[in-house]
């Protein structure tokens, strides 16, 4: 059974934010424009952050791409009531859209603010509508979203591979965010085997997660020479 | 006979306790006018916000919830006045209580279904609100408050009724109309000794199980909060701290209604200054128990100096939220401390006071536990600030208009204090007291050894 994750090297992101406009178009992401901008309502499964530390001269700065941490243990599961969203025995952190009842409790519980709310309906400016993934869902108003780790990739990629009698392959399988990266600096696969990069990677001493303390056990891994 | 004249012929406490039925005033009216007028502006933005979804809020992205929370807490524990107080009174045989708990136990029941519509009025999806039943999740708090809320507005409906019927039956038998209303929720009761001995034994079953529930409501409500892990609601306090303030703004609520009920229906000589007394000193212990909870939990977060928690404490001592935070310290502290700690202050004016200061004060608490910890997430300070929009204190005013329409309403059809209670105090109760302090005292020696 596969255990799917991410190692996002820090030191090699140089904050082009492919990731992110990858993402958008890969899951049909609605385009919020300056309105949700100025609202704080806009959505980005993949978000780059800007974390700065120190303060001038003495200022380090890095970028942090920030998708789903799909934890482990996640808070935002445990406290859904209609089960809308929950892990997957792949550990995907999946959200059903159709059963949501947009109550936000998960979004609270998240520690790392990846969820996110349709607080308007989504709209998608006709001249993206010929982009659209039909391989991904258009949310309806109210209802939570986030990364998923493109887990529509997964299944095609899991019916290719039987169609052709095999095995899935590392390579079959990778997010849209993964895919764009031009340095190589996001990489997934399966964290329990060991043929996979990304279970190596995660072991390097450079690797941590976010928010470790807290307990939610992200699969997830960032790398940096600092920290 | 007109129902005026039939009442106008009775003796004392069945006249003054029965007039606001037969007997509305111009002045009725037009509070009950403005009040609907209110509640039906409430109902409008509703309305304009089922059409526009959640964006014709102020919520943002950390700001996931606001002003319905805000109020789902508030008025869900402005509905602790009533059935717990009038309980405890009622367990602890308080004699004074007699021509309080009825009035109680109406904001109760009343209040509760417009607190716990908050949270609907919040969902993004109120279309789908039955999935909570159909795709039950067990682990989630959200859950177990349907459920407590559920059990707790039954429970409290029901002990609102069961003291109720002897006075139904009594309006049955005088005839006032409406005559079926009153025939049908009379049950066919007729008030012998044996019949008022088992409904005084219901009462008494009913006033205990009622306590374990109502505590459960608040506490889960403070387990929404606590059960997260986001930096000042992840915190074990929460749960008696929750049941605390509820039972704190309830006692607040109650003596409100009272000074009002006082005024508009005559009643001085039921809600006597002694009623505001002790109520007064009821509010000066939560007073005391809130401050102490209060200062627990913040020097607890102050000294452990977890960053972010920090943050947050800070942006509440100093910051952002500095305003709302030392206003709900002087309105749930300093004014209710000062008045309610002297006998002189603790009449009708000065509890009503220290009353209105409680209930701003402990809105502004729910305000101060929900936004200033939404504004600070581990990850990513966010650029924005938490505006509510005209449509959130819209329907925010329209629930309060809604509750005291509806209390107003009641008024006209039940009487607001219970009638059989007061002459049962008067017949009984008077030789009852005298042989229980009798039997507080010490047992003669002489006996006690034969």
């Amino acid at each position: 059974m596969a255990r799917w994750g991410m190692v996002i090297d820090l030191d090699r992101c140089n904050g082009c934010q492919a990731c992110e406009t990858a993402c958008r178009s890969e899951n049909n992401i609605a385009v919020g424009g300056p309105q949700a901008a100025g609202e704080h309502r806009t959505i980005s499964w993949m978000h780059v952050r800007t974390e700065i530390e120190g303060e001038w001269p003495d200022v380090r700065a890095r970028f942090v791409p920030q998708p789903c941490m799909h934890c482990d243990r996640p808070p935002c599961t445990m406290v859904c009531p209609v089960q809308a969203t929950s892990k997957d025995h792949e550990g995907i952190v999946n959200q059903i859209y159709a059963r949501c009842i947009g109550c936000r409790y998960c979004a609270n519980a998240c520690p790392y603010t990846v969820k996110f709310f349709n607080w308007h309906a989504p709209v998608h400016p006709s001249s993206t509508e010929p982009g659209l993934n039909p391989d991904v869902s258009v949310r309806p108003v109210g209802v939570i979203e986030k990364c998923t780790f493109c887990s529509h990739r997964l299944q095609k990629a899991r019916e290719v591979a039987r169609a052709d009698g095999r095995q899935l392959r590392e390579h079959d399988y990778v997010p849209a965010c993964a895919d764009s990266c031009p340095t190589g600096a996001i990489v997934f696969g399966d964290l329990d085997d060991p043929s996979h990069r990304v279970a190596e990677l995660a072991r390097d001493p450079r690797a941590f997660r976010l928010q470790e303390g807290l307990g939610t056990q992200p699969k997830v891994f960032y790398l940096s020479r600092r920290d | 006979m007109t129902d005026l004249e039939i009442v106008s012929g009775l003796a004392q406490d069945e006249r003054v306790l029965l007039m606001p039925l037969v007997r509305t005033t111009k002045t009725f009216w037009r509070w009950a006018i403005v009040m609907a007028a209110v509640a039906g502006w409430g109902a409008f933005a509703y309305v304009y916000q089922l059409s526009h979804g959640l964006g014709a809020t102020g919520l943002n992205t950390p700001e996931y919830w606001g002003i319905y929370i805000i109020c789902f807490v508030f008025f869900i524990g402005i509905s602790h006045a009533g059935t717990l107080i009038s309980a405890i009174l009622r367990v602890a045989n308080a004699e004074w209580r007699r021509s309080i708990t009825r009035s109680a136990e109406f904001i109760t029941v009343l209040v509760i279904g417009f607190g716990a519509v908050q949270p609907i009025l919040d969902l993004g999806r109120p279309d789908r609100v039955l999935n909570v039943f159909l795709h039950a999740q067990a682990f989630s708090p959200l859950l177990w408050d349907v459920l407590s809320i559920g059990l707790y507005f039954t429970a409290s409906s029901v002990y609102l009724y069961v003291p109720m019927i002897p006075d139904l039956a009594r309006i049955r038998d005088l005839g006032l109309r409406p005559r079926a209303l009153y025939a049908f929720l009379a049950i066919g009761y007729q008030d012998t000794p044996a019949a008022r001995h088992t409904l005084e034994r219901i009462i008494g079953i009913l006033a205990i199980a009622v306590i374990p529930i109502a505590v459960s409501v608040h506490t889960v409500i403070g387990w929404i909060f606590a059960l997260t892990l986001k930096p000042m609601w992840h915190s074990a306090i929460f749960g008696p701290y929750f049941v605390i303030g509820a039972i704190f703004s309830g006692i607040a609520a109650l003596i409100i209604a009272m000074t009002i009920l006082r005024r508009v229906y005559r009643l001085e000589a039921y809600f006597k200054d002694v009623h505001f007394n002790n109520m007064g000193l009821l509010l000066f212990v939560t007073t005391v128990l809130w401050f102490y909870f209060t200062f627990a939990e913040h020097l607890t977060v102050w000294y452990g100096g977890e960053a972010s928690e920090l943050a947050t404490l800070y942006a509440k001592l100093t910051g952002d939220f500095a305003v709302p935070f030392w206003t709900m310290v002087a309105c749930c502290f300093v004014v209710p401390f000062a008045l309610m700690s002297r006998r002189a202050t603790r009449n009708v004016a000065g509890t009503t006071i220290a009353s209105i200061a409680v209930v701003i004060g402990m809105w502004l608490e729910r305000f101060n536990i929900v936004v200033p910890t939404s504004l600070h997430p581990r990850i990513g300070a966010p650029p924005v600030h938490y505006i509510p929009s005209w449509v959130e204190l819209s329907i925010m005013s329209g629930t309060l208009a809604g509750f005291i329409l509806v209390y107003m309403v009641a008024t006209k059809f039940f009487p607001i204090i219970s009638i059989w209670e007061i002459q049962e105090g008067r017949e009984k109760s008077v030789n009852e007291v005298s042989e229980r302090v009798a039997s507080y005292l010490p047992d003669d020696l002489a006996m006690v050894d034969s």
